[in-house]
């Protein structure tokens, strides 16, 4: 409450009370970020009108114009002024007022200075009004609604208000018109009423009547009694409809002393003052343009009296008479601006940690004099300020949003002192590019103010900064990263699954063979977090800072061309030692042991009986398989990921974003499909091989028909699953999808091994002399997409034909894609099975080299590159998962069945130990 | 059987603990989350722990029923990102009904079994109302304060969605959970009158709030009593908090709600804060001693457990809740 008000109403008990201790029938309940409790024993409440189109000119033009900062500013001066509620008002023919009003309560929302206290939405309009509680969070009040268009009406938006929560502003006006007798006020208000609360069930303590305040001394005789009705009204209002409250917009009543701003602050302050006499509870009205009431010359005031209440019939003459004699000055409005008369440094402070960007220019140019080189500035009283500003939310003392001020503020002045630290490095002669650093609060989290802060820190330290904002999906922050070549990458988050979300990010960016530095922060994030969980997925740099203060040493520090290298590795030495400390300390419990997997292993044997004889057994050899046949079974989805294109085929060619350059990409790749397929430039070999088999343990038996009966040639060796699995999950093992051999029934599996790529090497080089870059990409992209269409076209051959057991299986090109069909291929070295190395006894069996030209590398890579090959488990049960991590038991009892060194099997299945090597 | 508000009067009531602690312990991998329908889905959808209702029934089911049997008189169902908004982040808009509809019938069921075995302490179900992952008063883009990325009329509609799944599938109360920004509270309260006029039909609602941090304040900026207050406008059967903080630091705001509230309160807080790996390790025995000096208080109706507590934390709270009288109910 202003001061004004505070001394006007001194003989009054003034009970406002901001902790709201009871929720007595009668009290008008609101709330912004805080709360504002009107009761019965409230002396009145300062509605702020300034931010009201129709009543301020300067807040039109800014609306108008756009100028929303500066409006803004007047929201902010009206509640440092005193004001308890923000009445906003876009309603201007020349304006779309909906978009008006939404657009300012959202900038409202972001300044709790401002939204501390409850919003009014003013309007005539319904949809306004609407559009406005939809932004606010708080309790606010809708001014207004009557029943100028018909019960229906009232009753509809009565109805919508209840459910939206908020208090709402009740017009004296009906069918008939607005109110201007004292009868008839109490009529409509009355009908109001009993439509609201008896009809609606709308609560009486939300209901607030303006029962119109109308001009007086106007020279109209109609006009005397103006203001003596209103206060009639008010009385009977608050006697007769219990639980509700009376407001109006207190400066029509001056309406004819425009100009004449000393009358009609008296004027104002002695309405209020019998008013609030009469029950009135809050009022519209600017503070500044108000009196206080005791201060008011008592000859004037006994004019203004005089005509308020219609006292003698010569009221309105006196007064104007009197007017004349009195000078139009007008109240200075009141902000405490005692701080402006402190140092430099501690109204920089004082601006920072309160959010005042008014005289921050000023105030920073003051500095820069004062400190003579810019930086200086930055590092001395901008972060001082800065330290306050993180101490008090640190301590609970500031919350979020005013954080997010105080770093406007920061950015503000930095901006204006950045041509002059250009100007300080021109003189300097610097002349490298800035280094950059990318930052991005992860997906899912969207807290970035220490993000926010350690980029204004960064930036006033030469850095170039790319911020990303919040929630950041980790493939955005790499292609970014990527396209801006940056020079490291910090990730900050606050909520807890956002530490899933860096490991994930980490381990991206080595998918990607990335190295550059990554630094970690926010509140939940710690060192050993990011040395334990971190730091092993990542061969970059990966550092967690602490606060924003030490981004500055840790950046500088991972990219000085002297010591990068020994930091790098002093980093990753100290998160190993962290790491060895902490796994001495902590056991993983999530494992079982490998005897109680396999005890948990998934039983088809009794169950599940498949058994039907494959047509054919043994090898069968394709070559040079028509491509044009081929092509219809291409997925073209993963070949637009290919290229950084995300989304589904065909919806991807009408993508709003990338529809454009998805559409060029396929019928380039189109094109180069028929040169391919015209001009026989690749060729596709295959080869399968269908084998009874049958599984022992997690082995597979291969009996292959030139051996003796049940000798095994060949056995495949399988992992099993050994993460600890829900009641009535088995722990898994492709084996387990084979007949055991206990069972005595015959089964089968199939081995597979498919190529497109023989040929492409000379296209490649053809491509490469003509300094093709995007054509030899597109070639191994396409040569890729056809070998995965080919093992996709083998399978279903081998289904309906070779093995037969989907005789009847009738599939669109579509359904194959989402292996809508019975049976699963895995290949070595995917989750099922990730030991890379059983591809060497597929390739063994089925004479992969001898029948397809497909070699394996020393890593049992295949080239040509684009090759699959696999396994085919043809019961109806079997299914694709991840084997997870397994223990060392299982290592050794795989190595003993492979009968290969441990430390071996290690090697190849080091992403898959659950334990350190 | 008495109404939840005639047994209210009586008792302290239990809220179950964490889901997603629970689902934890399983060790699910990628496929856990899928089934025929998912198989080939390209997007990875391992942590849609509200899929789970769907993929692995009988794990939510058994989850459900550890919480029943230590203790717990009101069930919430796996339903916490079951909006388009939030499911819309693995693309699966289009299982929101299924997930809603699914996750409340799984419950309901083991309320039942329950409620059969123990015909004096009836079980019931709340239909967990996550906060989405958007903020509608907050801009995620600290440059453009104006923006927002998410309106209140796309909540309603995504919120409309999972209520009227949740009532299909046989919910006793609807639970608007976790509420860090009061208007996507606003929005889904919105959201649950509209499907009640429809209905024509209403059931109760629990609203419960978060205090986000040492301010005191939920993260789009409100004090305690000012969330109570923006959310009264609602005949809700409770009012609390959940979430982020545990239950030492939520005693200051829970007195706040119980002063003023005219409905029962709830608080169903973490397993203490999170320790430097973002786990929730206090024990039941230190968070039941914490809880204990709310229910000497007298500050609350329902308690439970959220992130980090498991059935052994709900047993010891079911224990303490046994031996307290409940709160007096403000009039309203």
């Amino acid at each position: 409450m202003s001061l004004e008000n505070q001394q006007l109403s001194n003989n009054h008990k003034s009970s406002t009370n901001s902790h709201g201790l009871s929720t007595n029938r009668h009290e008008l309940i609101l709330s912004g970020l805080e709360p504002l409790i009107i009761s019965q024993n409230t002396n009145f409440v300062n509605v702020g009108e300034r931010t009201n189109v129709t009543g301020s000119r300067k807040f039109l033009r800014l609306i108008k114009e756009g100028e929303y900062e500066e409006a803004l500013s007047i929201a902010l001066d009206q509640v440092r002024g005193g004001a308890q509620i923000l009445d906003v008002n876009m309603d201007e023919g020349m304006l779309d007022g909906k978009e008006a009003m939404v657009h300012f309560l959202h900038l409202i929302a972001s300044e709790p200075e401002i939204c501390r206290i409850p919003i009014m939405i003013d309007s005539s309009k319904w949809e306004i009004i609407e559009a406005g509680l939809k932004c606010i969070q708080g309790k606010g009040v809708v001014n207004s609604i009557s029943l100028k268009a018909g019960e229906e009406d009232f009753v509809y938006q009565a109805k919508q208000i209840l459910k939206y929560g908020a208090a709402v502003v009740v017009m004296a006006f009906d069918e008939e018109g607005q109110a201007d007798s004292y009868e008839r006020r109490i009529e409509i208000c009355k009908r109001s009423y009993e439509l609201l609360v008896h009809h609606v069930g709308f609560p009486a303590h939300d209901i607030i009547f303006d029962p119109n305040i109308f001009p007086v001394a106007t020279g109209i005789e109609e006009h005397q009694n103006n203001a003596l009705d209103f206060f009639r009204a008010t009385l009977w209002i608050k006697e007769n409809l219990p639980g509700t409250h009376v407001s109006g917009g207190v400066s029509n009543v001056s309406f004819s002393f425009r100009g004449n701003n000393s009358v009609r602050e008296a004027m104002h302050s002695a309405f209020l003052y019998h008013g609030i006499k009469h029950g009135m509870d809050m009022g519209i009205v600017n503070p500044a343009m108000l009196e206080v009431y005791d201060e008011i010359p008592k000859d004037l005031l006994e004019r203004v009296e005089d005509v308020l209440l219609n006292r003698r019939d010569d009221a309105t003459e006196r007064l104007l008479d009197f007017a004349e004699t009195v000078k139009g000055s007008s109240k200075k409005k009141i902000v405490d601006l005692e701080w402006r008369k402190k140092s430099v440094e501690e109204r920089l402070s004082h601006a920072l940690v309160k959010g005042v960007i008014d005289f921050i220019d000023e105030d920073t140019e003051e500095a820069r004099l004062k400190y003579n080189v810019p930086l200086s500035v930055i590092e001395g009283p901008l972060m001082d300020g800065m330290n306050v500003v993180g101490d008090l939310f640190g301590s609970g003392k500031m919350f979020l949003p005013q954080v997010v001020k105080s770093a406007r503020v920061m950015k503000k002045s930095v901006a204006y002192l950045l041509p002059f630290l250009e100007e300080e490095k021109r003189k300097n002669k610097d002349t490298k590019t800035r280094p950059k650093v990318l930052l991005a609060t992860v997906k899912g989290d969207v807290h970035d103010i220490g993000k926010n802060i350690v980029g204004v820190v960064l930036s006033c330290n030469n850095y170039d900064i790319i911020d990303m904002g919040v929630m950041v999906p980790a493939e955005k922050i790499i292609a970014k990263a990527k396209e801006e070549k940056v020079d490291v990458i910090g990730l900050s988050g606050l909520i807890t699954p956002s530490l899933d979300e860096m490991v994930h990010f980490a381990k991206e960016m080595e998918h990607e063979g990335l190295d550059i530095p990554l630094l970690i922060g926010g509140a939940t994030t710690s060192r050993i977090h990011t040395a334990v969980k971190i730091d092993p997925h990542y061969k970059g740099s990966v550092m967690h800072v602490i606060d924003a203060s030490k981004s500055v040493t840790v950046v500088s520090s991972l990219l000085s061309e002297e010591n990068q290298l020994t930091f790098h590795e002093k980093v990753k030495q100290e998160y190993q030692e962290l790491r060895e400390n902490y796994t001495r300390k902590s056991s993983d419990k999530k494992y079982i042991s490998f005897f109680e997997a396999k005890e948990n292993k998934l039983n088809l044997d009794a169950s599940k009986r498949f058994d039907t004889i494959p047509q054919v057994t043994g090898n069968k050899v394709y070559k040079n398989y028509e491509l044009a046949t081929i092509r219809k079974y291409i997925d073209w989805t993963p070949f637009f990921s290919t290229w950084m294109l995300k989304g589904k085929y065909p919806q991807i060619l009408d993508h709003d974003v990338v529809g454009v350059e998805a559409r060029k990409l396929y019928n380039d790749a189109q094109l180069m499909l028929d040169d391919i397929i015209e001009n026989k430039r690749l060729e596709a070999h295959a080869v399968v091989g269908i084998y009874p088999a049958n599984s022992l343990g997690d082995d597979v038996e291969i009996y292959s028909k030139s051996n003796s009966e049940n000798e095994p040639s060949i056995t495949f060796h399988f992992l099993r699953q050994q993460g600890k699995k829900g009641s009535g999950l088995p722990n898994l093992s492709l084996a387990d999808f084979v007949a055991s051999k206990e069972s005595g029934s015959a089964d089968y599996l199939g081995m597979f091994a498919v190529t497109t790529g023989t040929g492409i090497e000379k296209m490649i080089s053809q491509y490469e002399s003509e300094h093709d870059d995007y054509k030899i990409i597109m070639v191994k992209a396409l040569a890729d997409r056809l070998a995965e269409a080919f093992a996709e076209l083998m399978h279903e051959k081998v289904r309906k034909e070779l093995w037969g057991y989907a005789k009847e299986e009738n599939h669109t090109d579509e359904e194959l894609i989402k292996e809508k069909y019975q049976g699963i291929r895995p290949a070595p070295g995917y989750p099922a099975c990730p030991d890379h190395t059983e591809k060497q006894t597929i390739f063994d069996l089925l004479e992969v080299e001898k029948n397809t030209g497909i070699t394996l590398t020393e890593s049992f890579a295949m080239y040509p590159a684009s090759s699959v090959s696999g396994f085919y488990f043809g019961h109806p049960e079997s299914k694709y998962f991840g084997l997870g991590k397994i223990g060392k038991d299982q290592v050794e009892d795989y190595a003993l069945r492979k009968g290969t060194p441990v430390e071996n099997i290690e090697k190849w299945l080091a992403p898959n130990l659950n334990y350190e090597v | 059987m008495s109404t939840i508000q005639e047994i209210l009067k009586k008792r302290i009531l239990v809220l179950d603990g964490a889901m997603g602690t629970m689902i934890q312990r399983y060790s699910l991998e990628e496929v856990d989350f899928r089934n025929e329908s998912l198989e080939k889905f390209t997007t990875p959808l391992k942590g849609n722990n509200d899929l789970l209702s769907i993929t692995r029934p009988t794990i939510i089911k058994d989850i459900h029923e550890e919480y029943l049997k230590a203790g717990a008189d009101i069930i919430e169902t796996n339903t916490f990102s079951g909006t388009s908004i939030a499911q819309a982040d693995y693309g699966l808009q289009e299982f929101v009904y299924a997930i809603n509809y699914e996750s409340a019938k799984i419950a309901k069921e083991a309320a039942m079994k329950y409620t059969e075995i123990t015909p004096d302490k009836p079980r019931f179900v709340a239909g967990s109302i996550g906060p989405t992952n958007r903020t509608a008063s907050l801009s995620p883009d600290v440059n453009r304060p104006g923006f927002r990325a998410i309106s209140f009329d796309e909540l309603v509609v995504a919120y409309k969605e999972q209520v009227e799944a949740l009532i299909e599938g046989g919910v006793d109360i609807l639970l608007v959970e976790t509420v860090f920004d009061t208007l996507n509270a606003k929005a889904a309260l919105f959201a649950i009158s509209e499907v009640f006029e429809k209905n024509g039909s209403e059931l109760p609602i629990m609203v419960s709030g978060t205090i986000t941090d040492a301010s005191g304040r939920t993260l789009s900026g409100q004090t305690a009593n000012a969330f109570l207050i923006s959310i009264s406008h609602m005949p809700l059967l409770s009012v609390g908090f959940n979430c982020a903080l545990g239950a030492k630091q939520l005693r200051p705001h829970l007195q706040t709600i119980s002063e003023n509230a005219p409905f029962f309160t709830s608080a169903h807080p973490n397993a203490g804060l999170p320790n430097e790996f973002g786990e929730y390790d206090e024990t039941p025995e230190v968070m039941g001693n914490q809880i204990e000096e709310f229910l000497n208080e007298g500050l609350v109706n329902i308690i439970g457990g959220c992130c980090g507590t498991n059935p052994d934390h709900i047993k010891v709270i079911a224990d303490l809740a046994k031996k307290h009288k409940p709160r007096q109910k403000l009039n309203s």
